[in-house]
């Protein structure tokens, strides 16, 4: 027996993975790069 | 490339070039994911599955550049001593084990309504897989010679010997039985049609400009780190001398 799938639901799935998954490794480098930074000019300041 | 040796030079240049790569990399890998999504046409055997192509290929790519620039970056530790190499390599090694994460993810997704399941046990899904394994070796190599002080030299033979598995993904699909397709893109000659060969091109240059963006974010993180402890370091250096030399007054 021939299983029905409907095609957009893989495409969806797949999007939203790739999107998701980039934007929150963009997220994340930039929010660290930034704490890092920060603490590098506290660490000046003292 | 000595020049950008000096971290003070290189992180002029790297706080010009983040922006630079980042916001148009989000910009055209938008663009060509939009298509893919909304304009591009449906495949005549793959249906509307193959808008996947503008995710996987791309994430595959940067999977593999990914540990292609570990093992230049590792070269150029190990050979020229390059003060920033280890730090690039370092970069490189998040957003490559993301990518090629990404590349495994899609590719099942994309394989179920294709293929008729999620996973095979076949060389280029086998030998993607080990290179996922092989960016958390390396993560977790580097971050113990960063901790411990080391150089980081075991984790620059590393990501140089891991580097043979690059080739293998390549040829995966020419040396073994496999139900991924052959390569489709070859040096000077193309089987897609250019309805979606240019857009897949631009997908893989927006994410290309990303995977650089974030590793160069990286690399100010990094060095930013090393910088604050090394103050920190030398200040605590400096207190631990002057309670030493006031000790010996009392």
């Amino acid at each position: 027996m021939r299983e029905a799938f409907d095609q957009w639901n893989f495409v969806i799935a797949a999007y939203a993975v790739g999107v998701i998954g980039t934007a929150l490794m963009i997220a994340w480098a930039w929010l660290t790069m930034r704490r890092a930074e920060q603490r590098r000019d506290e660490s000046r300041k003292r | 490339m000595h020049g950008f040796a000096n971290p003070a030079r290189f992180l002029r240049l790297a706080r010009w070039l983040t922006p630079l790569c980042l916001l148009p990399g989000i910009a055209i890998a938008a663009v060509a994911l939009a298509y893919g999504l909304i304009w591009a046409p449906a495949d005549r055997l793959m249906g509307d599955t193959v808008r996947i192509l503008f995710l996987h290929v791309p994430a595959a790519w940067l999977g593999m550049a990914g540990w292609m620039t570990i093992a230049g970056a590792s070269v150029t530790e190990l050979v020229w001593r390059h003060p920033l190499a280890a730090i690039a390599a370092r970069a490189a090694a998040v957003p490559g084990a993301v990518f090629t994460a990404l590349c495994l993810a899609t590719g099942s997704i994309w394989g179920r309504p294709t293929w008729g399941t999620w996973w095979v046990w076949d060389g280029r899904l086998t030998s993607m897989l080990v290179l996922l394994f092989l960016y958390f070796g390396y993560i977790a190599l580097s971050d113990v010679a960063r901790r411990d002080g080391g150089n980081g030299r075991v984790a620059a033979i590393f990501g140089i010997v891991g580097a043979i598995n690059v080739p293998i993904i390549n040829r995966s699909v020419v040396w073994w039985n496999s139900l991924h397709q052959p390569p489709s893109i070859t040096m000077g000659k193309s089987a897609i049609d250019a309805a979606f060969l240019w857009p897949l091109l631009a997908a893989a240059f927006g994410f290309t400009l990303i995977f650089a963006g974030v590793v160069l974010m990286r690399m100010r993180a990094i060095l930013a780190e090393a910088q604050a402890e090394a103050r920190l370091r030398r200040k605590a250096f400096a207190a631990d001398e002057a309670a030493e030399a006031f000790g010996g007054f009392a």
